[in-house]
């Protein structure tokens, strides 16, 4: 992992070279910047904050589900409008939260990881992040429509999604379509970028971990994200213009929708938790002092679990009435899954093990990810048990594992990584008291919130309704309360991030932490606009 | 702190009993029974291995602090531990795998049944069809709409409560065929371990085998629209003998509506009638879409109030309503409502909310329509 210690001339050690026009850190103003800039750490901003503002509105949608729920009975919204922001909430949290972080992380780190000055398709990057923003407009614009916006879950199971619902369906669609191209394009960019721009000797088994995770996340989406793009459009057209894929009555087949849907869907999941495997690989060897633990297996065991996520979708769909031999063989490969996963949790640990170990804001995340993933690990091993899966199917125990996969998992890891990078981009170190005031309520209240889903889901409380049975009451009031100290615990995050921005802090070497390795921490602190210009050589 | 949890949840689980507010049911067949025993394995399992990893990351958080002055080492792969910590999971998984398998197997199979029921989803209620019998009816929420809205204090069984449970009998392999008769539900009962997909256009078959008489409750569990959490299940176990008196009793009940039905065609009900039947049926019925005060959803559901097929179309209107309309959230309600109940809730819609028709609509009104004559 640390072998890109020995840099022969990295760019910021030579500034004089043969360079015509010259715009070292030229650094455009006004809106302008904004609108037209191809430089990677610019797009890598526009979308860390673009996913930072939807998870601040996606958060604002769970508090009004958590909301109706804190107690039995209908309080505050109609079962319509409950079923708009169950929707909403996790389409905005998937494709406008945690995939764009990710690719912002992507934009900021890979090109300073691999020693290359850009991304490879620069004007393809602008477009790839300016078109989100229209397509969130598109989604959440529906909610405003007579009929409201998409009411049928995230999943959009058809025919609920087709005959059964709203005009504003044809948004949803278009929406869909616009991320998935969106999505895309990053992903090309990431491909084209990791193999044809490394630096010298920067060989495929020296590549930093966050590297290879992304590159393996990036050809998932291009294998997935169309299939989720010919799913949206056969609702389409099972709604408008009278086909009937889904619609048994015309020779289709609603279940043959959860297939298509799935087929996109699992390896959606990995896209979003494969990245955070490599932040992690990251953090936890910085902070041990330690060399990463078994860094070949961690690669082979990222392409594993890639290739297992496409024949494992029809576990989310065990109570569809498949026939035994599907339940069987979905369910083996689903717990196949847990071998390559196990493999990189013990590799972090084995990191761990005799370190020198410092307790950094990055490494709390990281610690918290490790453990509270794990959680959500286990919780997933139990639902691949396709005859008890018949109890826990589509109720809170299945909201409370992917919660753990995703808030604490994915979640925790990007908020992981801003706090290890944020103080290479900016050049100075955060606010440490705030972030850990951060950390601290972040972990308390999650797991207040989380926790708690485990065994309201047990004991019988299926998932997606606005009210519930009075057996259910005691946690659920404890959920909400989680709900809200967790949601409003962000907000110490969004006044640490804007103090940052605004430069505020100590200034910060360009190591930053003292058992950092790799081609970013060898740069200035803050990273100058423009970095390796002429390419390092790594040995 | 979260290995306490783990702890004590599990500890808890095992001291509650079966019927805990924190953990899966036991259940009332041999087979909730199995599937509760493969849950508590796994989950003792999962328990063991969080043990291991979160104890082994600890004691390293512990001992290996750079505050108690260590010196980092600098090992970083072996090829021994690599290899054991792939095989022994996989191992674990097999050992997972054959009871999860076998009890799967036997869950799946649904032959020789002692007896069959139908059971089919719609927005938002269930149908039972006991096959080889005329008996078929609709079973409801029946908690009142004043305690979901807050106004009535509400009762023990709250959102878990039916007018019309479906009933079984004990002891006997009772196989359910599930099909929908619109969008994707998903009929769970918990004490039976059964939760299977209703889709529409297809046939799904579930099975049990009840051990205990019984009350047994639970709940749709695909989301199936808007009051996808109001369509609750409850299933009464009933001792063969009781079982099979009370199926008597249905089939004489069935005969004798239907005879009912052939002598309201000759005489004709009062308007006073009508519109009380009629509100009664409309509240319960189809105030669900189309609101109570009749004006429904602006985008989703369209009003009744004004519309221009209850103020003029009378042959429409009793059609759209004993026979739905497709491609649409309007079912098919002639099965449901009896020609009185269609009559009265037309009669209502016609003179409701200003509606101010003045038309009667009879039971032979819709005869005549259903007949197409």
């Amino acid at each position: 992992m640390s072998k890109a210690n020995d840099v022969i001339s990295p760019d910021s050690a030579a500034p004089e070279h043969d360079d015509h026009h010259d715009h070292h850190d030229h650094i455009p103003k006004g809106i302008t910047r904004w609108l037209f800039t191809t430089n990677h750490k610019d797009i890598g901003t526009l979308y860390l904050w673009f996913a930072f503002i939807m998870f601040l509105v996606g958060g604002a949608m769970a508090m009004v589900i958590r909301a109706e729920l804190f107690q039995p009975g209908l309080q505050i919204v109609e079962p319509d409008f409950f079923n708009q922001m169950t929707t909403v909430h996790g389409l905005i949290m998937v494709f406008g939260a945690v995939m764009p972080a990710f690719t912002g992380l992507a934009n900021w780190l890979v090109p300073m990881m691999i020693g290359a000055p850009d991304m490879a398709l620069p004007r393809m990057n602008n477009w790839s992040f300016w078109i989100l923003p229209f397509a969130f407009l598109i989604l959440l614009s529906s909610l405003f429509m007579e009929g409201g916006g998409p009411n049928f879950g995230w999943t959009f199971y058809a025919p609920l999604s087709t005959t059964y619902s709203g005009d504003s369906t044809a948004l949803f669609v278009f929406s869909v379509h616009i991320m998935g191209i969106s999505s895309i394009m990053g992903a090309i960019n990431v491909i084209v970028t990791i193999f044809n721009m490394r630096a010298p000797g920067m060989t495929w088994m020296k590549m930093p971990l966050f590297v290879w995770t992304w590159l393996i996340t990036a050809f998932l989406l291009i294998a997935v994200m169309p299939v989720l793009a010919g799913a949206v459009t056969m609702v389409l057209t099972d709604k408008f213009f009278g086909t009937s894929f889904f619609d048994a009555a015309g020779g289709g087949d609603p279940v043959m929708f959860q297939h298509i849907f799935w087929f996109f869907g699992h390896p959606e999941v990995y896209i979003m938790i494969l990245p955070a495997f490599g932040i992690i690989s990251h953090i936890v060897p910085t902070f041990s002092r330690k060399p990463l633990f078994g860094y070949a297996s961690m690669v082979y065991a990222t392409a594993s679990i890639a290739l297992l996520s496409f024949i494992v979708w029809a576990h989310h769909m065990f109570t569809t009435g498949m026939p035994l031999f599907a339940e069987m063989f979905f369910m083996f490969a689903t717990m196949l899954i847990s071998v390559p996963t196990g493999v990189k949790v013990f590799n972090w640990v084995a990191t761990m093990w005799r370190g020198a170990l410092t307790f950094e804001v990055p490494m709390l995340f990281a610690l918290a990810f490790i453990v509270l993933f794990t959680i959500g690990g286990l919780s997933g091993l139990m639902l691949a048990i396709t005859p008890v899966d018949f109890q826990y199917h589509d109720t809170y125990f299945v909201v409370a594992h992917f919660h753990y996969v995703l808030v604490t998992g994915a979640i925790f890891s990007i908020m992981a990584a801003v706090y290890y990078w944020l103080p290479k981009w900016t050049g100075k170190m955060f606010d440490i008291t705030l972030a850990k005031w951060h950390f601290w309520c972040s972990l308390i209240s999650v797991n207040v919130l989380f926790f708690p889903m485990h065994f309201v889901g047990l004991a019988g409380m299926p998932r997606r309704i606005p009210d519930y049975s009075l057996q259910f009451a005691d946690f659920n009031q404890w959920i909400s309360l989680g709900g809200f100290a967790f949601g409003l615990s962000q907000l110490i995050f969004l006044a640490l991030l804007i103090k940052a921005c605004r430069k505020q802090g100590e200034p910060v070497s360009d190591q930053v932490w003292e058992g950092a390795h790799g081609l970013e921490w060898e740069i200035p602190s803050p990273a100058p606009y423009h970095t390796f210009e002429t390419p390092p050589v790594v040995k | 702190m979260l290995l306490g949890t783990l702890l004590s949840a599990s500890a808890v689980a095992e001291t509650a009993g079966a019927d805990s507010a924190l953990n899966l049911r036991r259940g009332a067949t041999d087979i909730s029974g199995q599937v509760y025993d493969l849950h508590m394995l796994m989950f003792a399992i999962c328990v063991v291995i969080a043990i291991v990893v979160f104890g082994a990351m600890f004691i390293s958080m512990f001992l290996h602090r750079k505050s108690r002055g260590v010196k980092p080492a600098n090992f970083h792969e072996s090829v021994k531990v690599e290899i054991a910590w792939t095989v022994i999971p996989f191992l674990i998984l097999v050992f997972m795998a054959v009871p999860a398998a076998r009890t799967l197997i036997a869950m799946e199979d649904t032959t020789e049944p002692d007896l069959t029921v139908l059971v089919t989803g719609s927005q938002w209620k269930w149908h039972y069809k006991y096959m080889d019998t005329n008996v078929d009816y609709y079973s409801l929420l029946a908690t009142q709409r004043e305690q979901i809205e807050n106004k009535f204090s509400k009762g023990e069984n709250y959102l878990l409560e039916v007018d019309r449970p479906l009933v079984i009998p004990t002891g006997q392999k009772v196989r359910f065929l599930i099909t929908s008769d619109d969008v994707i539900h998903s009929w769970w009962v918990p004490d039976f371990a059964v939760k299977k997909d209703a889709n529409p256009g297809f046939i799904n078959e579930a099975w049990t085998k009840v051990n205990e008489p019984g009350v047994y409750r639970g709940q749709c569990a695909e989301l199936c629209g808007k009051d996808h959490g109001f369509m609750p299940i409850v299933v009464i176990a009933k001792e063969p003998a009781e079982y099979d008196a009370w199926l008597n009793e249905q089939e004489e009940i069935a005969r004798r509506e239907k005879e009912e039905e052939q002598r309201l065609l000759a005489m004709s009900m009062s308007k006073e009638e009508l519109m009380s039947v009629g509100e009664r049926v409309y509240n319960s019925t189809c105030a669900s879409c189309h609101q109570p005060n009749g004006e429904g959803l602006p985008g989703a559901f369209p009003a009744l109030k004004g519309s221009k097929m209850v103020l003029e179309d009378i042959e429409g209107h009793i059609d759209i309503i004993l026979h739905g309309k497709s491609g649409t959230a309007m079912q098919a309600f002639g099965n449901m409502l009896s020609l009185k109940e269609v009559a009265a809730v037309v009669t209502y819609e016609r003179n409701a909310w200003g509606n101010d028709t003045g038309d009667v609509i009879q039971p032979k009104d819709v005869n005549a329509v259903a007949t197409g004559e």
